[in-house]
């Protein structure tokens, strides 16, 4: 019987190759974790323990100056293509006006730059938002990614692993604050580390040690003596799209209704 | 900095810089539509087996055959929209599973090989094994590979044969429904896009592809016979019509009830999806997909139903109208896709998608990729009987 020899040979085939790669992943896993279990070498950490941290950044709106320095000293720090459509963090100047309205730009890319005199005597107040990706604790970006290329540290930090990223751009669009971007060089997903690099060798983010006025505030929410802890403590704390549930780890002083 | 002006001239309101460029090409929205018209075919041509639609006969075999052939091209689009495409494997090895995307991976793969696949061959089978004995030369050894060497064509083989495609059917409709639906939600559980994030996007989508996929089938069949100067079985066509009215009306409404929805919910978001409609989608929503898609074609079928016209002058009306679907259900895929990426996620302003001609996500890819599953399913149709052998002999009807 050719056709029912056939037929179980299909209905055995697919899970067949199901159990063949599972298989085969947990022996890639296996050997890895023997790897990683062999010593603290092969992880190129030395001995910065991931799990004893948990990373978040404070943003003093009051203080920043929009002086752009910490774009400049990301895109130079980060390989960041030097265009005006690539950021891992950019500033926003926003005015509000008598009426209550907000109008926004870029001015990191000075984009919607068309504000004639005139319509600035209306400004009652006008501020610096720097953004850059939150480092959300529920990330819908790593959520989405179909091959796991984008993942979650255990210190809290959201990266992309370049040699897996498959280009699909499906994080970008679950990026509900738009910090992500295909990086033309690689033609992968980028977007802020919170310089991961950086961070394994105790030194914080470019763009915090570059700010002239520290509005930029790094620190380790698992460690008491952190600039960070005391700035949630001494600042009243908001967070962007606070509705979404994606809990960003980016925490903003004096934030601003108007702000999204 | 010319080009940096350019570009910012597409763009209104305030954006955020990253979303100067628009992700999803033309090609993401050619693969929603090939895949609703994979379901859409298939679920027309369960009908047939499952609840013993016996008018449907005719159709059945060429909806097996259109459904396989926009499957085989179905995840191109996909493919070559990749930045790495070579990689794409990856979601086989190492699947992600809070993915939607990923899953889809799965669900297509079990779709075409463990339901389309094999309902084709069971199908087809008999017919094969006797055209191999008619045939002589290459053509002979052709048939003879697609049976896969089978020759049993005894009376308890071939109800074996009919079990079988029971069988499968009853698992395929499932599938298809999920295949769709997964389709839908993709887009659906992107919480980040308000003009995405709707639980009723996987239904939408699985109706509006029920309704694409029948009236593909009616377009090939009105066409084939034609070609063919064979006569249309007008039984089959007026039950697929009744069947195609109401898919569309029930597409229709849960379209009209999410609009309406999410109108009366009035959301942060819904003044900027105000904005998108009236200045960048008025042409493709609402004049293509609601009043060229969906109204008009819904009135001529009406108005077939109301007053009896002679058959040449229903065929004529049933040809319009499921081109003029087809239309609609193209523009549905490119307001959802394209339109959900021309508002920024700061809610302040809106881009303009500028599509590439040439480009390999451009025009011409798109418009290759929409022609082959037609060029596979002549080739199909060629050298597969989509009357069965032993029924050819007997007059239509
Ligand atoms: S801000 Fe965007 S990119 Fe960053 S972790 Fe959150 S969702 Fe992911
Ligand atoms: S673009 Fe890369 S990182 Fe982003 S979802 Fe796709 S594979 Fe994952």
């Amino acid at each position: 019987m050719d056709r029912r020899r056939f037929l179980k040979g299909a209905v055995l085939f697919l899970p067949a190759c199901g159990l063949l790669s599972t298989a085969a992943q947990q022996a890639l896993a296996a050997a890895q974790a023997k790897n990683a279990a062999a010593g603290e070498a092969d992880t190129g950490l030395g001995d910065y323990k991931p799990g004893d941290h948990w990373y978040g950044m404070g943003v003093e709106i009051d203080k920043c100056i929009g002086c752009n320095r910490c774009v400049e000293a990301c895109k130079a720090e980060n390989d960041v293509p030097r265009d005006m459509f690539h950021f891992r963090t950019w500033v926003e100047r926003y005015k509000i006006r008598h009426d209550g309205e907000a109008s926004v730009e870029c001015i990191s890319t000075q984009q919607g730059k068309e504000a004639t005199p005139e319509a600035d005597q209306d400004v009652v107040r006008t501020f610096f938002v720097p953004k850059l990706c939150n480092q959300c604790a529920h990330p819908p970006c790593t959520q989405v990614c179909p091959v796991g290329a984008t993942f979650p540290t255990e210190d809290g930090v959201v990266l992309v692993d370049k040699e897996r990223c498959i280009g699909c751009r499906y994080c970008i669009q679950a990026c509900p604050y738009g910090a992500r971007y295909l990086n033309p060089l690689t033609r992968t997903a980028d977007k802020c580390t919170f310089c991961y690099h950086r961070l394994v060798k105790g030194l914080v983010p470019a763009c915090v040690e570059v700010c002239p006025t520290q509005a930029r505030v790094f620190g380790d929410l698992k460690s008491k003596a952190s600039r960070l802890v005391r700035f949630e403590r001494m600042n009243h704390i908001s967070v962007l799209k606070p509705a979404l549930n994606t809990v960003p780890k980016v925490y903003y002083a004096q934030l601003d209704g108007e702000v999204r | 900095m010319e080009m940096f002006r350019e570009i910012m001239g597409r763009v209104s309101g305030y954006i955020y810089p990253n979303e100067i460029e628009i992700n999803w090409s033309i090609l993401i929205v050619v693969y929603p539509y090939l895949t609703g018209l994979v379901a859409g075919a298939f679920i027309l041509a369960s009908l047939v087996k499952v609840f013993n639609v016996k008018e449907l006969q005719p159709t059945y075999r060429l909806s097996l055959l259109t459904a396989l052939s926009f499957l085989l091209i179905a995840p191109f689009p996909l493919l070559l929209h990749l930045a790495w495409p070579m990689r794409s494997f990856e979601i086989f090895l190492t699947p992600n599973l809070t993915s939607a995307m990923a899953m889809f991976g799965f669900v297509y793969a079990w779709y075409l090989m463990g339901v389309l696949l094999l309902e084709v061959w069971f199908e087809f089978r008999r017919d094969l094994v006797v055209l191999a004995r008619e045939t002589k030369g290459v053509l002979r050894f052709v048939y003879r590979l697609l049976s896969l060497f089978s020759s049993d064509i005894s009376e308890a083989a071939l109800a074996f044969d009919r079990k079988a495609i029971r069988f499968i059917t009853i698992i395929g409709i499932p599938s298809a429904f999920l295949l769709h639906g997964y389709v839908g939600f993709i887009f659906g559980s992107i919480k980040a896009n308000p003009w995405w994030s709707s639980v009723l996007m996987p239904i939408v989508f699985l109706m509006s592809a029920i309704v694409s996929g029948i009236a593909m089938v009616v377009l090939l069949y009105m066409i084939i016979t034609a070609t063919r100067n064979e006569t249309i079985d007008m039984k089959c066509l007026d039950k697929i019509v009744t069947f195609l009215f109401y898919a569309v009306i029930v597409d229709f409404s849960l379209e009209f009830l999410d609009f309406i929805h999410r109108l009366y919910e009035s959301e942060e978001s819904i003044q900027i999806l105000g904005q998108l409609i009236a200045l960048r989608l008025f042409q493709n929503l609402v004049i293509l997909q609601v009043l060229m898609g969906m109204l008009v074609p819904l009135a001529i079928l009406v108005v077939v139903e109301l007053r009896r016209f002679n058959d040449d002058m229903r065929k004529l009306l049933y040809f319009i109208s499921v081109i003029l679907i087809q239309l609609g259900i193209f523009s549905t895929r490119w307001n959802v896709v394209i339109g959900g990426q021309l508002f920024s996620k700061s809610l302040r302003g809106l881009m303009t998608y500028k599509m590439e001609i040439t480009g390999l996500e451009g025009l011409l890819t798109a418009l290759v990729l929409l022609i082959l599953p037609f060029v596979i399913l002549t080739v199909l149709v060629r050298i597969l009987p989509i009357r069965r052998l032993d029924q050819q002999a007997l007059p239509p009807g």
